[in-house]
């Protein structure tokens, strides 16, 4: 796998990537009192933010050091110095974060030693400041958080004398939902276990209504509770992506860890049930026995649906995995795999030609197929294919809701069962209201099922006007 | 570098700018661009105001020289509307790597303009600059000039990386490549007295196709709109334009004055936002055609359009009248919007409590106090924190601004409409001033308000 598969292209062609320093920008999103920063030009800070807007539909702490051309040659330590001092003064956050971007990084600034100076002349800056590398012409998203967290965890994670009996520490990846937060801590709660998260979006961008406004995030995992990581008796990683920080954590405080690769289907949520059930020590409460009990019917009545489907994908690593996971476990063939960075996930995927790419290489290799997935901008291309589209990963920003979607565990499965089983129900019953199910089987329809049931001149200019309006 | 740093500094000093002309000689050679203050700055770089200006020129491929942060976190979130080509919907960037950080990126640049010559056979690629590929020494310019001469096809150097400044020098360096490599470059079939340019309107949500059926009905043709839902051959085109309007306060004022000085184009500064501003556009269309050769008879029928569209405002807008009369408006946008809004606004009724000048020269907050009278509460920089805490105590009715406070609104449980760039609604032309009635009605007399401010059960009295 290279970077844009069999023929490498100069040119990416609507991107599917998004960058490394906005993936830890969104970490430290999931910090209470939290002020991310951008060491970069302003722009960086700008689009991060309206990115992260637009998705979560909620107001985003997002700051810059506003390096311009002069400062950047001279060295970013006295923008660095004024933005912390800024931000001190106009929102006392209780912890900042501060993320490189290429900018900075190509002129090599050491910002270590940077911010090493900078504390040492001001007392006054006294809360925890993380910085992390993370320059935007290397991987992904999903990098820029696994970094940004082995970073936090790195800084404030300290050994414990006494371990809490019933505290465990949960470590999820980027793809991870606020939704698919809240449902996790509830679940082990039902196990008894106080899950301590790092980040935890469910805190700060799960969309509430705070009692009064803050210039910072708006709840999230608490200093205090990322300097007690090391008291809790497990750890549980999300995604493939945290295993460097699980381990970090590990290092630093000896807490073991399990890595879930992912929770959505049956077999991984088994997975987590009889884990949490070990460790707890409490068998698993009956209302989940049931939550299994529905998904398997969900799986049973859905299977004729999902069967023989072919499905594009298109990704980061770790979202792509538990999906493309899940999917063939429900019948289907994933067509087409197209991820951002690398991942040793990768080449145990059983996709032909699964690559990291963009957009354009997903919608030629998805030509043909009953299901698009992925994110907001892919739906140019599910228009032009006129196949049907599934939002997953970010930005989401023309639907409702990204930020509660929950995928995880056996209720959640049973729901993705529901909504993925729709959409290809939805596009056979087209076939029917067209009478053209008669013709299925024999002539071209049979062979390109994307294209049966909407005839093709005038729906596909029908999407195109459709596009325009959105 | 050294010519982006001369085109930098002769855009801040550009003498057309009214800002620029209440300033000392001193002040002018500082430039126009305040500092961008560490840590407290808000707004996009120079290459997001490049982009804005120029992705609008639909046929064109738009290709993003750096790394993946400047397209792949922006592109597709522009809401300028295509009649035709689809194009400029589609992100191009070379996505650079380290290995091209260390060994430059101009081998990839070059490649990535020939493939999308060979996949898409555009027009033109404008090729823009940013902060990395600046800083590495990629010459853009030369690469342009050479690609063009390899291909025959026009390789536009869009140079305005990030870190040189802010959005507004980003839209004038824009409008600077533009008047350097493409205005002027092609002949249009046909030419009349009645064609004109509209500078500085990028047709978003395709609120430009409000103004321009009337335009039609005068006769009047719009050469090229710089740059909404244009075609590049268009703006090649230009230059044969009888007159001009600027619109967008000062954003592509360097592109009005340079066709005036280069091609004898006279333009004036206008906006379609407001029923007398319209009007006043379409009267000083008709008049600079006049003087230019058009047939007077332009001016006789502009009156009777205006006069018929007016009173049909007026009519649409009369139900509201009742509905709007004395509800509080909070008008937090960035510089010089149209105050012919306000005016409407408060025309039928509605009151304007208080109106952010940031951005505004002394000459806008003349206006404001003519407009809004003596007493105007004019917000200098009020914190996101004061905002809530107005909206919180319902010292307001609607909050109008831009997506960057839409938040601190709704969680203040006030009603907020959009008016800057993101927003969905067309409000431009005469139909645009009855849709952003409409909305504001919609906006406060939706049945939400009443309860998403009900108190929780157990926030009730009695009940704990």
């Amino acid at each position: 796998m290279n970077r844009s598969g069999s023929v490498a292209k100069a040119c990416t062609v609507n991107p599917l990537k998004l960058s490394q320093p906005l993936g830890a920008a969104l970490a430290f999103l999931g910090i209470d009192g939290c002020m991310p920063v951008l060491h970069g030009s302003q722009g960086c800070t700008a689009f991060g933010l309206v990115l992260l807007v637009r998705h979560f539909r909620e107001a985003i702490p997002l700051q810059t050091t506003a390096m311009n051309e002069v400062t950047t040659i001279l060295g970013g330590g006295d923008n660095l110095e004024q933005a912390l001092l800024n931000i001190h003064q106009r929102t006392q956050p209780a912890f900042i974060g501060i993320a490189s971007t290429g900018l900075t990084e190509t002129k090599g600034d050491d910002v270590a030693g940077d911010l090493h100076r900078i504390k040492a002349s001001h007392p006054e800056l006294d809360m925890p400041i993380v910085y992390v590398s993370t320059p935007d012409y290397q991987g992904a998203l999903q990098d820029g958080w696994a970094k940004a967290v082995t970073a936090i965890v790195e800084s404030l994670a300290e050994p414990a004398t006494a371990p809490i009996k019933d505290q465990v520490n949960l470590l999820p990846g980027s793809h991870v939902t606020p939704g698919d937060i809240i449902e996790l801590c509830a679940i082990m709660a039902d196990f008894g276990l106080t899950a301590v998260v790092v980040p935890d979006l469910s805190g700060s961008l799960d969309g509430h209504i705070p009692t009064d406004f803050s210039p910072t995030t708006i709840g999230g995992s608490t200093v205090a509770g990322m300097r007690g990581l090391g008291a809790s008796v497990a750890t549980i990683a999300i995604g493939e992506q945290m295993r460097a920080p699980a381990a970090a954590l590990e290092a630093k405080t000896g807490v073991p860890v399990t890595l879930f690769d992912t929770l959505t289907g049956l077999e991984p949520a088994d997975r987590l049930f009889a884990f949490l059930s070990q460790l707890s020590g409490r068998p698993v409460p009956t209302q989940y026995r049931r939550q299994r009990s529905q998904l398997v019917d969900a799986m049973l009545d859905a299977h004729f649906f999902f069967g023989g489907q072919r499905v594009a994908i298109g990704a980061e690593p770790d979202l792509l995995w538990t999906l493309s996971g899940w999917l063939i476990g429900m019948g289907c063939e994933i067509a087409a795999a197209v991820t951002t960075t690398k991942s040793p996930l990768m080449a145990r995927l059983s996709v032909p030609d699964a690559r990291i790419g963009d957009l354009e290489d997903l919608e030629a290799m998805a030509a043909g197929c009953d299901l698009l997935i992925t994110h907001s901008h892919g739906r140019q291309a599910a228009a032009r294919l006129n196949i049907p589209f599934l939002r997953m990963g970010l930005p989401v920003f023309d639907r409702l809701g990204a930020a509660h979607r929950v995928i995880v565990g056996y209720r959640g499965t049973r729901d993705l069962v529901f909504e993925v089983g729709n959409l290809f129900l939805a596009n056979a019953h087209e076939l029917y209201a067209d009478g053209d199910l008669a013709h299925a089987g024999d002539e071209t329809h049979g062979t390109q099922p994307c294209e049966c049931g909407t005839p093709s001149g005038p729906a596909t200019q029908d999407t195109i006007s459709i596009t325009e309006v959105l | 570098m050294d010519s982006l740093a001369s085109t930098v500094q002769q855009v801040m000093v550009e003498p057309a700018c009214a800002k620029n002309q209440a300033k000392t000689d001193k002040q002018r050679k500082k430039g126009c661009t305040q500092a961008l203050k560490p840590g407290a700055a808000a707004g996009g770089c120079a290459f997001d105001g490049a982009k804005i200006a120029l992705q609008p020129i639909t046929d064109v491929a738009h290709l993003v020289h750096g790394p993946i942060s400047c397209e792949g976190n922006s592109w597709d979130n522009r809401g300028a509307r295509s009649s035709g080509p689809l194009l400029y919907r589609t992100g191009f960037t070379t996505d650079i790597t380290e290995n091209d950080v260390v060994f430059g990126g101009e081998k990839r640049l070059f490649k990535a303009v020939k493939e999308i010559l060979d996949k898409y056979d555009p027009p033109a690629v404008f090729v823009y600059q940013t902060c990395v590929t600046a800083l590495i020494g990629d010459d853009i310019e030369a690469l342009c000039k050479a690609a063009s001469a390899k291909f025959a096809k026009p390789i536009i150097p869009i140079n305005a990386p990030g870190f040189v400044g802010s959005k507004n020098l980003g839209n004038k360096l824009a409008g600077e490549a533009l008047l350097e490599y493409v205005i002027g470059t092609e002949e249009p079939e046909t030419t009349t007295p009645y064609d004109i340019n509209i500078i500085g309107e990028y047709n978003l949500v395709g609120e430009f196709w409000q103004v321009k059926p009337l335009l039609t009905e005068l006769g009047i043709r719009v050469l090229s709109c710089i740059s909404g839902d244009a075609r590049y051959h268009e703006i090649a085109c230009s230059h044969r334009a009888r007159a001009a309007m600027m619109v967008c306060s000062k954003a592509m004022i360097n592109v009005a004055r340079k066709m005036e000085e280069r091609y004898g184009i006279p333009f004036f500064e206008g906006s379609f936002y407001g029923s007398s501003d319209m009007s006043d556009a379409l009267r000083q269309i008709a008049r600079l055609l006049v003087e230019r050769g058009a047939p007077p008879g332009l001016t006789d029928r502009t009156e009777a359009v205006i006069a018929r569209e007016e009173a049909r405002v007026a009519a649409r807008l009369e139900p509201y009248r009742a509905r709007l009369q004395g509800k509080r408006v909070l008008l937090i946008t960035g510089g010089v919007k149209s105050w012919s809004v306000v005016a409407a606004l408060q025309e039928i009724g509605i009151e304007i409590v208080g109106t952010s000048v940031k951005k505004s020269t002394k000459e806008d907050k003349d206006r404001i106090k003519k407009i809004m009278g003596e007493e105007a509460h004019m917000i200098e920089d009020m914190s996101p924190r004061e905002m809530y805490r107005m909206l919180a105590d319902a010292r307001a009715d609607i909050m109008l601004s831009g997506g960057r406070s839409q938040f601190v609104a709704l969680k203040a449980k006030v009603p907020w409409l959009d008016i800057n760039q993101e927003r969905h609604h067309a409000y431009a032309g005469y139909e645009g001033m009855v849709a952003l009635v409409q909305e504001i009605d919609k906006a406060i007399y939706n049945p939400v308000w009443g309860q998403v401010r009900r108190p929780a059960p157990w926030d009730r009295e009695g009940m704990s």
